[in-house]
């Protein structure tokens, strides 16, 4: 069931700028697929949430295996992906890579250039907010979008706040069509 | 010449009374430093470690031409861009929290001074403690040695604030760095007011004078005996407490009843007297008071839930408001005699009163807890288990409570398990509670939620008997000798601090986890507040808590309280000491020295895991102005901004070296100085990161290296990946780890470098290159 696109934190009231309600997993594909230059941000969460069988972890790491979008691990997430034998692009602390991504000449986890599109995931929901909010203000140059399963309104685009079966179902659309 | 002025003009203005012909050390150049004082030290930090925003809000809603849209870069009806308006409101945050502690001191000292006289000297700790007040000498230039000197510090402090507060109002400052800096300056002024706060109690209440071996207390909801009549005090300001337990000695009562208390009032109470007892931190306040078994709530100021009075009457406990600050709308009944107002509470006719004499609070509280305690019989408003398992089935299993909830706690799964007749996943969600509330506000069915998870982890609640060291106060001058060159050559691996509030993203035992993590290498780990309580709430396989496990010397692997939030001076007063008496820099007014000193020699790291109010604000933004990075937990990201060094920018890291004035590159060290963690493992992998600084010498950067890698593996499971950032020479590498790490250099195309004598000051460098 798809519930209305509020912020997940009750009190997380956006202002006068919301993110776009991703209804279509398809046009998440299709924004990854345009991005010149994508990250995609892991927090400590994606290993402790369940995703068929597995963790969310698992599902990252063939989402970057497919798509070649570089990861940055956060938190202590580089050891999680050590131990499935997956080296992300760099790791660093969240407020990192938040702070790198607001910077336009930063050459990007791979010194290949500015990031054009960052993907987030698994950050507790308040500080995958305050970031994505601090890029909404400071990082012109780039979109955000949010795969967690609830709305984050700081994001360019965000799923609205859905239950775990819809959203690995969602989540299983983009990596078939990416 | 700029300081000559500065100092004759200061001087003059504003030293006023103060008597300072025992000082014999020259003024510096920076007395009284005015908003601008220090606006090029501040500068040259932020240029370092920038900061980031991150809006809480897309909104200005300060002024009535709002609320102004300030998203994507547009302006609001003042003019004031988004970058501006956070920092505007980091600084009156700071405010907030600087005119808090600062209003808390002035009352002291004003209670204290009527009480035992002007004259009264400033005795923290006799030969042991020779300077007394550190941080009121950096910044003010003055040796305070009565009572009545703090008046005339106390005066600078609040007129600086209210300059401060000024900066804050529409149509004022428009430069975010400028803000900056200013949040700075309320930061260091907030240090200055806490250090008076706590030399004036030390003092005059004769709390422990730097004592290493202060005692140990009791701590924890199980260690009050619930047979007697129970005082619970909440809040910040020992006075009242101090009026309770004096009544409570004079008239022979002190075996009889229990005083305890939540929050700072509780730590500055153990400090007068070792048979009071600490509940716990600021989270403990509903579970405590909803348990019953407090027979009189005595209420000061700070960090109070404001609806305790509320709660109190739910378990129908009288309560007695003590603070002109908190009056909760209650009768003030000061001028009447203390056994009206006793009828009055223990017959009910009133359920609470505000007095604000602390002799009469003392007797009154004293007089209705033992008459109210037979008659109210430990009401409770937690219902019982047979009662819970009825209520929960009018869940509608919304999930509103989770969603309010800022911990994000799996509530609605508990009360299903508990519709089926099972606690068990309520009694899970004790320990990470913070105890908020705000899930029973959001609950469309009115459910008690925070009670039933305090009822279903009562057992946990009533094995909580801990020991924390009683607050100790300053540190000794001759702990400070005896460190001071380890600290600086980096033997001893660094001094963590351990402070602030109870907002902690996955319970308390973190704290205590991370304490002794660092404790057990051997770093000087202090605590206080808040933090110094949870640290205390764990026992290790012996059944001994870090205080009983740990010295309370200042000296590698202890865990030293220093006492209650006022009390957080000492530490960086610890820092400017090691600056002072281990490497004779004059003190007196020369604060960019000692900041720069601190910053490039001294590691020392705060860590505010469960920071939540405006005060802890205040205290960070005193820290970094000393060149003291601050962890906070996530939570701490909801204070707006980080200030974030760029390891990967070459040109950030660069300092002159005194001897020669050459430009030395030192690489990320401090990396950062403000900087939330997201969790537990980043945070400990950061601390050791950050102890790290330019001036460690060979022997000292193995050292620090060592404990970097070494978490960096286990929490980790990898090398970090930044080493040669922080190997100068060859003889920086670990001997243990040598083959790994040249590799990795070789790989990383790293070059020697040489160890400067450093500092960011260019006034400092004594041979100017051609
Ligand atoms: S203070 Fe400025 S930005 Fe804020 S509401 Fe008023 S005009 Fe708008
Ligand atoms: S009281 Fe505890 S469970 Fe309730 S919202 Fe606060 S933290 Fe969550
Ligand atoms: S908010 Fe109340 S009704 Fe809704 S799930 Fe939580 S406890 Fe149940």
């Amino acid at each position: 069931m798809v519930m209305s696109a509020e912020p997940w934190q009750t009190a997380e009231i956006p202002g006068p700028k919301k993110a776009l309600v991703i209804t279509k997993p398809e046009v998440v594909a299709a924004m990854i697929k345009r991005a010149q230059h994508p990250v995609l941000v892991v927090g400590h969460k994606a290993s402790e949430t369940d995703f068929e069988g597995g963790k969310l972890v698992d599902f990252i790491i063939e989402f970057s295996k497919k798509t070649g979008i570089p990861v940055v691990a956060t938190a202590h997430m580089i050891g999680e992906f050590a131990k499935r034998g997956f080296k992300p692009a760099a790791f660093m602390p969240a407020v990192d890579i938040g702070n790198r991504l607001v910077d336009p000449s930063w050459t990007g986890v791979d010194g290949k250039g500015p990031h054009d599109l960052a993907l987030f995931v698994g950050l507790y929901y308040y500080m995958e907010w305050t970031i994505l909010s601090g890029l909404k203000h400071f990082a012109k140059h780039l979109k955000t979008v949010s795969l967690d399963n609830v709305y984050h309104p700081h994001a360019s685009w965000s799923f609205p706040n859905l239950s775990h079966e819809e959203w690995v179902k969602n989540l299983k659309v983009i990596m078939e069509k990416v | 010449m700029r300081s000559d002025l500065g100092l004759i003009k200061n001087l003059e203005l504003s030293i006023g009374k103060i008597v300072e012909e025992t000082w014999t050390e020259p003024v510096g150049p920076t007395p009284f430093p005015s908003l601008t004082t220090l606006r090029e030290w501040d500068m040259k930090l932020l240029q370092r470690y920038k900061p980031f925003y991150l809006p809480f809000c897309d909104v200005c809603c300060l002024c009535t031409f709002g609320k102004c849209d300030l998203t994507g870069g547009k302006r609001g009806a003042c003019g004031i861009d988004m970058a501006a308006q956070q920092s505007r409101i980091v600084l009156l945050a700071c405010c907030i929290g600087a005119a808090t502690h600062t209003g808390h001191a002035r009352h002291l000292v004003e209670h204290l001074i009527e009480k035992y006289g002007r004259r009264m000297p400033l005795d923290v700790g006799g030969l042991n403690i020779q300077v007394e007040a550190p941080i009121t000498r950096l910044v003010c230039g003055v040796k305070p040695e009565t009572l009545g000197d703090l008046e005339e510090i106390l005066d600078y402090v609040e007129q600086q604030i209210t300059h401060c507060l000024s900066v804050c109002h529409t149509g004022q400052e428009g430069g975010n760095l400028d803000f900056e800096s200013k949040v700075f300056h309320v930061g260091m002024l907030d240090h200055v007011g806490m250090e008076v706060a706590d030399i004036a109690q030390i003092a005059a209440y004769g709390f422990p004078k730097g004592d290493p071996d202060a005692p140990l207390v009791d701590l924890g909801y199980g260690t009050v005996n619930i047979e007697k009549p129970v005082i619970l005090c909440i809040g910040h300001n020992v006075v009242p407490s101090v009026g309770i337990i004096d009544y409570m000695k004079e008239n022979g009562l002190d075996g009889e009843i229990e005083v305890c208390g939540l929050c700072c009032t509780a730590h500055d109470m153990t400090r007068y007297y070792n048979r009071g007892k600490i509940i716990g931190p600021i989270s403990w306040q509903l579970r405590f008071i909803r348990s019953g078994v407090p027979d009189v709530v005595v209420l000061d100021e700070q960090c109070i839930r404001t609806d305790a009075f509320y709660e109190a009457q739910r378990i129908k406990a009288p309560v007695i408001v003590t603070s002109e600050k908190n009056c909760m709308g209650l009768p003030n009944r000061t001028n009447d005699s203390a056994d009206a107002i006793v009828e009055d509470l223990v017959s009910g006719k009133t359920p609470g009163v505000l007095i604000l004499d602390p002799e009469k609070v003392g007797e009154v509280a004293v007089k209705v807890a033992l008459k109210v305690t037979p008659l109210r019989k430990k009401f409770k408003a937690i219902p019982e288990v047979d009662e819970i398992l009825q209520i929960v089935k009018e869940c509608r299993q919304c999930g509103d409570c989770r969603r309010a909830c800022p911990q994000d706690l799996h509530i609605p799964e508990a009360m299903k398990a508990a519709m089926e007749g099972s606690l068990a996943k309520l009694a899970d969600l004790y320990d990470l509670c913070v105890g908020c509330g705000r899930c029973e506000e959001a609950c469309p069915a009115g459910l008690q939620v925070h009670s039933f998870i305090i009822k279903a982890g009562e057992k946990k609640l009533k094995e909580e008997t801990y020991k924390v060291r009683a607050g100790r106060g300053p540190i000794q001058d001759v702990e400070i000798r005896n460190v001071g060159s380890p600290i600086v050559l980096g033997e001893i691996p660094g001094v963590v601090a351990f402070v602030g509030c109870s907002n902690y993203p996955k319970g308390g035992l973190d704290v205590a986890e991370m304490c002794r993590e660092f404790a057990n290498r051997r770093y000087i780990v202090v605590t206080s507040g808040c933090s110094a309580m949870t640290a205390g709430m764990y026992k290790n396989e012996e059944g001994k808590t870090p205080y009983e496990e740990f010295t309370g010397e200042f000296t590698a692997g202890c865990l030293v309280n220093v006492g209650s939030c006022v009390a957080n001076a000492h530490i960086a007063g610890a820092a400017i000491k090691i600056a002072n008496i281990f490497a004779k820099r004059n003190l007196r007014a020369n604060y960019e020295e000692i900041a720069d000193y601190i910053l490039n020699r001294v590691g020392a790291v705060g860590v505010a895991w469960g920071a939540y109010s405006q005060k802890a604000a205040s205290i960070a933004a005193g820290f970094w102005r000393l060149g003291v990075p601050v962890i906070v937990g996530p939570h701490g990201i909801k204070y707006r901004r980080m200030l974030l060094g760029r390891a990967d920018r070459e040109e950030d890291w660069y300092v002159y070296d005194a001897r020669t004035g050459e430009k030395v590159h030192v690489g990320p060290a401090p990396e950062h100085l403000f900087y939330a963690a997201e969790t537990k493992e980043e945070a400990m992998v950061m601390i050791a990161k950050l102890c790290m600084r330019p001036n460690d010498t060979t022997k000292g950067r193995a050292i620090k290296l060592t404990h970097y890698i070494d978490l960096h593996k286990r929490l980790y499971g990898t090398m970090p990946e930044d080493i040669h950032r922080f190997v100068r020479t060859i003889a920086d590498i670990p001997v243990t780890m040598k083959d790994e790490i040249i590799k990795i250099l070789e790989e990383k195309g790293w070059k020697e470098t040489v160890i400067p004598d450093p500092t960011l000051l260019s006034r400092l460098i004594r041979k100017k290159k051609e």
